[in-house]
């Protein structure tokens, strides 16, 4: 018998094209997606260089940060926004690369989109200029975030210098109780393992809950994996994989996806292989979780109080004492009841149709609050289709919320999607940063769809296993 | 381009300024409206914009005492979240060319080397002293030193990580990975030859 081998040290080997003389590994990649944030400067830096894009059919490019979710029309209403989108398609047009531009009928979040297209597959490397890239370890591929001067590289070489990363498996055992979703046990590996945690590492996933979970509530768990320092986050394949897969648009068809079928298999860990280092987590210990901080490993059980700082262990003391004055919450205060100003149901964390679905399941059970803004903005323009088909437009509308256009929207609002002033906003994105919904002092309670739309309708954080 | 000799980055000898704080990430760096651009020019001026607005001057880059800085100093986990290359981007344009702490932040750390701006942690009692050190006294030079894994101030020369591949892509000049990259040639073809998804599994799969 071989020695056992992970799907991180499979996948690795097979796309190593050499060691570099400083102990890295040249690594091919075989998916490259890009939008329209972190792309334009590589570009421009090809175009100095001279050279040309190496593999431009294993790059596709769509547009989400900045599309404004009001209107799609061009030319769109922010000049900035409308400049980044030109050069998206300028660039795209140039270099013959496929972009899924709003006219397409697939424009969308780009970790939205990749596997909706069936774009991502398991065993591949990904890599986009965002740091959600990891969402598509859900499939078992090995995706990385990167910045533009790797953007550059690959667009040139289809290739990254990167060192293997050591590989973390954690085991999220037992069973979910009813109201505690993927969200929620992504906050509580976090909240357990640090933001920093993950440093040097890939999570590998796995256990019980996460292989009971749907591809979509994968991409939930793998997409914050970033936020607990790991670049790379992924679940094995399996049969849930392949049934995605079978008919998407990009997945291989017919005898081919036979073949595939069995490589895909292939590439899952071998039973008995080593890890670095074992995390166990109880699943059925997990409770609906919010953020009180501002980064998303301050977060509690939704009926815990929100920490004294003085009861953290000395490295998260300060960080927490930073934390509670700029969130304007007091130390062991309960976060339930704590009025909100803003929902956002939304971003490649959560904009997917089973989200939309959960949040719609507590949305119909009530109005929105009184002076509450709330924004439901589908993943892509696929997910607001197939929402659509099921009514949820107008379930949500006749409870008070707006029904937008797909793109990143109040994740990071870099459109118009802003937070104004100190606004507490229940949010389905992935970061609770200072300033990150467009407020320099706007607060983001980080929580699940469904917890968002519970605190939509009561006007305030909300505990949503009292409303299932 | 591999080995030019004005890419080597053996030591980095500056003025430093010290920002206190565990875990500042990449959009406190860089605000995301300052990303409404196809050019990082002009991103320095943005460094830090809603931190330093709030602080109004109280924030250390705003901070005259350490005016012109080369070294920023920082505590733990700096540069998380967003993999946007503005945040090194902006902080070079800023005038730092080497950052000293006690973690980074996996994708920074990595824009910072394609950047060839070295990161490099200290032990955290020694980062405490170089801190107070600076604080205490802003004019001195302080010395990112690669080539002996150190950095020096007033109160002593402290051992600094790194890890070892990027170290050595700084004292060699490599770190523009794409010059690296291209020397591979058809291996690249090669290898995208032997993943049978690359031809679509249109045929069986090697072994």
């Amino acid at each position: 018998m071989a020695t056992p081998r992970s799907l991180l040290e499979k996948v690795w080997d097979a796309h190593a094209v050499r060691e570099l003389p400083d102990g890295q590994t040249q690594l091919f990649v075989g998916l490259h997606l890009i939008h329209e944030v972190t792309s334009p400067q590589a570009f421009a830096m090809l175009r100095e260089l001279g050279l040309p894009v190496r593999f431009p059919g294993r790059t596709f490019a769509t547009v989400d940060h900045i599309i404004p979710t009001a209107s799609q029309k061009r030319p769109l209403a922010d000049p900035l926004a409308e400049e980044m989108l030109q050069a998206l398609e300028r660039n795209c047009r140039e270099h013959g690369i496929t972009l899924f531009d709003p006219a397409s009928g697939h424009q969308g979040i780009v970790h939205v989109i990749g596997p909706e297209l069936g774009l991502t597959q398991p065993g591949m490397t990904i890599a986009c200029g965002d740091s959600h890239t990891s969402t598509h370890g859900a499939f078992g591929a090995l995706a990385f975030g990167i910045g533009t001067s790797q953007v550059r590289d690959v667009l040139a070489t289809q290739c990254l210098a990167l060192a293997r990363p050591r590989l973390r498996r954690i085991d999220v055992t037992g069973k979910l109780a009813a109201g505690v979703y993927a969200k929620d046990v992504i906050l509580a590996i976090i909240r357990r393992l640090g933001v920093k945690g993950g440093i040097g590492y890939a999570y590998e996933y796995g256990g019980p809950v996460i292989e009971a979970m749907s591809l979509e509530e994968r991409m939930t768990v793998c997409n914050m994996s970033i936020e607990g320092g790991a670049r790379v986050g992924y679940v094995n394949p399996d049969d849930a994989v392949i049934a995605w897969l079978r008919g998407r648009r990009f997945a291989p068809s017919g005898e081919a996806f036979a073949r595939a079928e069995a490589w895909w298999r292939g590439i899952a860990s071998d039973p008995g292989c080593a890890y670095d280092d074992r995390v166990e987590i109880d699943g059925a210990a997990i409770a609906p979780s919010v953020t009180w901080g501002i980064h998303p490993g301050q977060s509690v059980g939704v009926d815990e109080p929100v920490p004294r700082p003085e009861a953290l262990p000395d490295a998260e003391r300060t960080s927490a004492e930073e934390a509670l004055a700029y969130m304007k919450l007091r130390p062991g205060q309960p976060l339930l009841g704590a009025r909100i100003d803003v929902a956002f149901i939304g971003s490649c964390t959560n904009g997917r149709l089973s989200d939309l679905r959960e949040a719609a399941r507590v949305a119909r059970l009530g109005r929105v609050a009184p002076g509450v803004r709330a924004l439901v903005v589908p993943g892509s323009q696929e997910v607001k289709r197939r929402a659509e088909a099921e009514g949820l437009p107008e379930l949500f509308r006749e409870a008070g919320f707006e029904w937008r256009e797909p793109g990143c929207s109040m994740c990071l609002a870099m459109n118009p999607d802003k937070l104004r002033g100190d606004e507490l906003c229940a949010s389905t994105s992935n970061r609770n940063f200072k300033g990150r919904q467009g407020s320099p002092t706007g607060r983001t309670l980080l929580m699940s769809p469904a917890m968002v739309a519970a605190a939509a309708i009561r006007g305030q954080i909300t505990d949503v296993r009292e409303l299932l | 381009m591999t080995t030019a000799t004005d890419a080597r980055r053996h030591r980095v000898a500056a003025r430093a300024c010290v920002l206190r704080g565990d875990d500042i990430d990449t959009d406190r760096i860089i605000p995301a409206r300052y990303l409404r651009c196809v050019t990082f020019d002009g991103l320095g001026q943005h460094a830090f914009a809603d931190d330093r607005a709030q602080a109004k001057g109280q924030h250390p880059l705003d901070d005259p005492r350490f005016a012109g800085a080369g070294i920023l100093v920082v505590g733990r986990n700096f540069g998380c979240g967003s993999s946007r290359e503005h945040a090194p981007q902006a902080l070079m344009r800023a005038g730092f060319r080497a950052f000293v702490g006690a973690s980074f932040a996996e994708i920074f750390f990595g824009n910072c080397v394609a950047l060839g701006l070295p990161c490099v942690t200290l032990d955290e009692g020694d980062l405490v002293r170089l801190m107070e050190s600076v604080e205490l006294d802003p004019e001195q030079e302080v010395v990112v030193d690669l080539e002996a894994g150190s950095v020096s101030c007033r109160a002593g020369t402290f051992r600094a990580s790194m890890p070892e591949g990027a170290r050595r892509q700084l004292l060699d000049g490599t770190w523009n990975a794409l010059a690296v990259l291209l020397e591979a040639g058809d291996a690249i073809e090669r290898t995208a030859s032997t993943l049978p998804y690359v031809g679509g599994f249109r045929e069986p799969a090697r072994s």
